[in-house]
């Protein structure tokens, strides 16, 4: 069932430039678990749409098939949403942002979807470089279908009912930087304040941004002998450095000491700082984030943050060459070529 | 050298089959269709039908070609002319040759044929084209052109058809048309000095080809997305409906340019699976463009899944499938109408698609066009289901006519104002009463229309339900759009040709099989009413046809009678009516198999009538 949330609003609500409150970013109540992960992750892209002041109803909003696909009927009302089906909200995703280039794509997926079932989708829309930001809303476990382990659950962790897993995770965020996603974060739906800078960098970024969010199941997969636990996350997690969105505009408040910082800019003209925790770690460079993520694995932990980043990216509409007007707002004139022309293809097949 | 034989050779004008036997991969497909252009340029009635492997070289491949000045283009049986290129095949291919026949090979290596009842033809083309052309590369390439240059004086083609032909060939690389008329003539002058002509088989010109094309149905289908304002395309590379995709981006590529940026008005998008290729369609058509796909038979088992979720989320989509031959990989180079059922009742859960049964190239363009109103019109996928015959072969066609007062049809869609204007917007809400809703695309309205598109149960409002009777409501809905549906696709072609006529029923490419059929039939004094098929979901003239006939054959290219059982289901008709006559050999059906199970079985029902009157 869809719930309505009630439509009162405080009247002291902060209000962002379009004049809109954070309650105007919400959808309906959500249906998930009480503290799953896939709701702070909700509420993570509600404050981010807030603060980059966007304009709901150019958001369009993807999905598959688990609880992280149902996620998008929980934020962005004024959205239009589609939650297609099993792993191929990719697919989708790419034949609607061919349609029109002028919304903003949010995917969101799980590991269910996009580890196993659509990894092929999800490898080829990174190839193809679709612009859009996607979701792995990351709980290492087959929620709906009670509990079953999914393809990025780690091999040590067990699960609810203290079996092993047998096979070793696959790793989305290190599989997207090889194969030219052009932004790439780990993060934790824990922790707000990494996350809501890096959506924000995902959603100004242009070309294919994948967020890895570990998301943690509280029903399945919250116990001690998980990876993907609350507590687990807490106490293995490496981030990278401490990111900041600075809008286009505003100057950059923070100062950093030499060599420790690292400035990208975004699409639209903002920035993103990164301060780094580790001199040798470097967002723009493909190989170096690579190792430096392994080799933190080594030493069991897991490293979040922006972990790759490359701005001159190409994306889908571009590399086809697609006019810069939606192609759904095309109009029957520039579309079909009339009788004149037809005559002379007659001719020329006479 | 003409060798003694036993019989009467064969003598006919503008009336025989011609069968060219090739290597795959020699480069002889251009040169057998510059046979078959010729005819076409001398206005004779002409059908080539390319028979190929699933193979890109080494295996034999055939191009059968029926010249029939009355303009029977089905597919005949028997070759009155082979052209043996490939001693692989040359049994097979000598066997085939009707008695009196004529067979032409290459006679560099000479055989001897064990047929006393066919004039041999010998021609040394390889010795010709290694002595008269020094790039070795380029010698089976001639060779090819060199018999075609043999068979026009053997034959009495014009030269002057062949020769434009080659010049039009290659307009933009002049530098072949020289040699390519070097090889030409090489066969001509060969015949000229060597060998008395023309044989007892000749073209003469005709004027039967006023107003119509040679086109394929894939290109045709590819051209009419063109002008049915498609600017998306997916697809999955797979026999035989490639060309399709391709055709539509040929196309696209000359009309479809921004005029001031040299951008593209479409995007075509090879994909990596056909999952993907329908999906990428269906989230353009969500977002408001017209998109479609091409495929095959496996396509469309693969494809199934979000053919559910188009129909049950209400979003327009046109799929072409260009039947092969099934179940499994099949034979994905031989023809067949085995999708059928497979395309009427795609996906799991209770579905009906609309399809539609183009049955040339110009109801290909037709179709195609149209496909995309409907689909917009009833927000739903529109099947356009054609075969290899029609899809991958070159066909006479009626020329393509476009109307240019005519508007396209988007459907039910509210923009911004029609928004501003109402007071609350339910995707799903029958207001009209005809089962079709009123959708909104994507980024239309800052406050208003915004919906939530699902394949699970949803209520009028597009929220997620799990109540029994709202979802029982929408499944009703869905069929009340189905039967609206019946109203707006092609209706059937019906031709009445006497009184106690048995029917026949036929669909899409066995059409020019079936018509040469009738003719015989009426010989015989056998007289039939046809009714070609064009949709699903039926309209009352199927019915009206169907009541009027107490037997009906229904001709199709499958081995389970799909269309019949379609018809049966969807109409309740006794199974005591409907008669199945089916073919299933992957190869085009042809008039005297028609002919031959129709007469064996109207002679029984006569004499079982006569036995009951008497």
């Amino acid at each position: 069932m869809s719930f309505k949330k009630p439509i009162n609003h405080h009247p002291k609500l902060e209000t962002n430039k379009l004049g809109l409150t954070r309650r105007d970013y919400e959808g309906a109540v959500s249906t998930l678990c009480a503290g799953c992960g896939h709701d702070s992750i909700s509420a993570a892209i509600i404050e981010s749409c807030f603060k980059l002041n966007i304009e709901a109803y150019k958001v369009a909003k993807l999905s598959g098939i688990g609880c992280s696909s149902k996620a998008p009927a929980y934020f962005l009302e004024q959205s239009h949403g589609f939650n297609s089906v099993h792993g191929r909200m990719p697919s989708v995703a790419t034949g609607a942002n061919c349609a029109n280039r002028d919304l903003m794509y949010l995917g969101v997926s799980g590991d269910g979807d996009s580890a196993s079932i659509g990894l092929g989708q999800f490898v080829h829309a990174i190839r193809r470089q679709v612009d859009m930001v996607y979701f792995v809303e990351n709980n290492g476990t087959y929620g709906l279908t009670k509990g079953q382990f999914s393809a990025t659950n780690d091999l040590e962790s067990k699960n609810k009912y203290g079996e092993d897993n047998l096979f070793k995770p696959i790793d989305l965020a290190t599989m997207a930087i090889q194969l030219g996603a052009t932004y790439v974060a780990r993060s934790f739906s824990g922790d707000r304040d990494q996350l809501v800078p890096l959506i924000m960098g995902a959603m100004q970024h242009k070309g294919f941004a994948l967020l890895d969010i570990i998301s943690p199941c509280v029903t399945f997969n919250n116990h001690d002998s998980s990876t993907k636990s609350y507590d687990y996350i807490r106490d293995h997690n490496e981030a990278v450095g401490k990111t900041d969105f600075v809008p286009l505009g505003e100057e950059i408040s923070t100062s950093y000491k030499e060599g420790s910082s690292t400035e990208i800019s975004l699409h639209d003209g903002s920035k993103l700082t990164l301060e780094k925790t580790d001199a040798n770690f470097d967002p723009r460079d493909a190989g170096k984030a690579l190792n430096f993520i392994r080799e933190k694995e080594k030493e069991g932990k897991v490293v979040t943050g922006l972990l790759y980043v490359n701005d001159l990216a190409k994306d889908l509409n571009e590399t086809l060459n697609v006019t810069q007007t939606p192609l759904s707002q095309l109009q029957q004139d520039v579309l079909c070529p009339g009788s004149k022309i037809l005559e002379e293809i007659n001719q020329s097949l006479s | 050298m003409h060798e003694v034989k036993s019989v009467e050779s064969i003598q006919s004008v503008n009336d025989f089959v011609i069968k060219f036997a090739n290597v795959n991969g020699s480069g002889s497909a251009s040169a057998n269709q510059m046979f078959a252009k010729a005819m076409f340029r001398m206005g004779i009635p002409v059908s080539p039908k390319n028979i190929f492997p699933s193979n890109i070289q080494g295996l034999p491949t055939w191009f059968e070609v029926r010249v029939n000045e009355k303009g029977y283009l089905g597919s005949r049986g028997g070759v009155d002319i082979a052209v043996a290129m490939n001693p692989q095949s040359y049994s097979k291919d000598v066997d085939e040759i009707l008695p009196g026949g004529y067979l032409l090979y290459d006679s560099t290596w000479k055989r001897n044929f064990n047929r006393k009842d066919i004039t041999i033809i010998e021609i040394p083309l390889t010795q010709l084209c290694v002595d008269a052309f020094k790039n070795p590369k380029q010698r089976p390439l001639f060779k090819n052109i060199a018999y075609v240059g043999a068979l026009s004086v053997l034959l009495n083609i014009e030269y002057e058809v062949l020769k434009n032909i080659i010049s039009e060939q290659f307009i933009k690389k002049p530098a072949l048309i020289e040699p390519n008329l070097k090889a030409l003539n090489l066969g001509r002058n060969y015949v000229l000095k060597n060998l008395p002509y023309p044989l007892g088989i000749t073209v003469a010109r005709a004027d039967k080809l006023k107003d119509k094309i040679l086109i394929s149905g894939n290109e045709a289908a590819g051209l009419g997305a063109v002008y049915g304002g498609a600017t998306f395309c997916s697809w999955y590379p797979i026999t035989p409906s490639t060309s399709l995709a391709e055709g539509y981006e040929k196309y696209a590529k000359k009309f479809r340019i921004e005029n001031n940026t040299g951008k593209n008005l479409f995007a075509s998008v090879q994909a990596e699976d056909e999952l993907a290729a329908i999906g990428m369609a269906i989230g353009a058509n969500w977002n408001g463009a017209r998109g479609f796909t091409a495929t095959s038979g496996p396509g469309i088992s693969l494809m199934s899944e979000f053919l559910g979720l188009a129909y049950f989320a209400e979003i327009p989509l046109v799929l072409f499938n260009v039947q092969r031959g099934g179940p499994s990989t099949g034979m994905p180079t031989r023809t067949q109408q085995s999708d059928v059922l497979a395309c009427a009742y795609a996906s799991h859960g209770d579905t009906k698609h609309v399809v539609l049964f183009p049955s040339d190239p110009k109801e290909c363009f037709d179709f195609s066009a149209q496909a995309f109103d409907l689909a917009d019109q009833l927000q739903t996928p529109i099947f356009v289901v054609s075969d290899l015959d029609m899809g991958m072969n070159d066909w006479v066609s009626d020329k393509f006519k476009w109307d240019d007062e005519y508007k396209y049809n988007r459907g039910k869609v509210l923009n911004k104002e029609d928004l501003d204007e109402i007071e609350s917007f339910g995707r799903y809400l029958d207001i009209d009463n005809d089962g079709i809703c009123y959708r909104t695309y994507p980024g239309t309205h800052p406050e208003k229309g915004a919906f939530f598109t699902r394949g699970t149960s949803h209520d009028e409002y597009a929220r997620y339900t799990e109540d029994g009777e709202v979802n029982a409501a929408t499944l009703s809905r869905l069929m009340k759009k189905f039967r609206t549906a019946s109203e707006l696709v092609p209706e059937p072609i019906i031709e009445i040709n006497g009184e106690d006529s048995c029917g026949v029923i036929f669909y899409g490419s066995t059409s020019p099989a079936v018509h040469e059929a009738k003719d015989i039939l009426k010989e015989k004094e056998i007289n039939i009413d046809l009714m070609q098929i064009r949709s699903f979901p039926f309209n009352l003239d199927v019915w009206e046809f169907i009541a009027n006939h107490d037997r009906i054959y229904v001709v199709e290219q499958n081995r389970d009678s799909q269309m019949r059982t379609l018809i049966m289901a969807e109409g309740g008709i006794s199974p005591e009516i409907l008669r199945p006559l089916v073919h299933f050999t992957g190869d085009p059906i042809q008039a005297s198999y028609i002919v031959n199970k129709i007469s064996e079985r109207e002679v029984n029902y006569k004499s079982h009538i006569n036995a009951k009157n008497r």
